[in-house]
């Protein structure tokens, strides 16, 4: 079983303040959670400031997944650090609505390159706001 | 296990177990494609798939798993995917209750069944103490 997640294992790539992951398998629940602390363990290992999570290839959230998504952002703006969700499929989103689940607090945009922007603009206010 | 009557005109498409994590994402791959091959539009394939997503991860969490049974065929004169989520677990105790939006009994956000039957055109449930659960969905085009 282990090893078969291991074999899974959702790929994190660092580029300047952000880190950026890209969803690319239909996850099991123990796989949205590992991504989770892994994420959180790369912010913590980094300093990342801004985390994209893409999710365009994803043709399902179910609540599980949903939970994990919004608790990310969560566990990450504790530490300092902003989740944008980017790429959400239009079907995606309409069932989540539907399933009851509107994700308050979360970040998305459209695609990578807008979710970017965001994450830069946050990190800029951020640097001003302490003067 | 509670089984349900199935129409004789019904066609079935498919049995699983539902064992593992694993079995999960197979199982609601193969939804997403029979509603595909019913010709479906994507976001009736995703409602049906994510729906099902719900019912299988509470037979997982809360009865080791159970049987999933694929059909389709005609209801009210609607091309259907019908799909049948049998336990052998505890059963409900307050069906009433789970199927208000927000209850839950314990790890979940408690969308599960009231957000599942949002997501379908029919939803039956059916909970005996010690027998089990059956829970039948069905999404028509």
């Amino acid at each position: 079983m282990n090893t078969n997640l291991h074999e899974k294992r959702i790929p994190i790539i660092k580029l300047g303040n952000f880190l950026i992951v890209s969803i690319q398998v239909d996850m099991h629940d123990k796989l949205a959670l590992q991504l989770q602390s892994q994420i959180l363990e790369e912010i913590e290992k980094t300093g990342a400031k801004g985390v994209l999570i893409d999710i365009s290839v994803l043709e399902m959230v179910d609540s599980f997944i949903g939970r994990m998504l919004s608790g990310m952002a969560s566990m990450a703006s504790i530490m300092d650090a902003a989740v944008v969700i980017v790429g959400m499929q239009p079907a995606v989103a309409i069932t989540l609505v539907e399933l009851g689940l509107e994700m308050p607090g979360v970040d998305t945009a459209l695609n990578m390159e807008k979710g970017m922007e965001m994450l830069e603009k946050r990190l800029n206010s951020d640097d001003t706001a302490l003067f | 296990m509670i089984e349900l009557v199935s129409d004789s005109s019904w066609e079935i498409l498919g049995k699983h177990q539902i064992e593992s994590e694993d079995s999960i994402v197979k199982v609601r791959q193969l939804i997403r494609q029979h509603a595909k091959d019913l010709s479906m539009g994507i976001i009736d394939q995703t409602r049906i798939t994510t729906a099902v997503s719900e019912l299988l991860r509470n037979m997982y969490n809360y009865a080791n798993g159970g049987i999933v049974l694929i059909e389709s065929g005609m209801v009210d004169e609607k091309n259907a995917l019908i799909v049948t989520c049998m336990d052998e677990g505890s059963g409900i105790d307050d069906i009433e209750l789970a199927m208000s939006d927000g209850y839950t009994s314990g790890q979940g956000m408690g969308f599960g069944l009231p957000g599942s039957k949002r997501l379908v055109d029919d939803f039956e449930i059916h909970s005996k103490k010690d027998v089990g659960t059956t829970v039948r969905v069905m999404k028509w085009k």
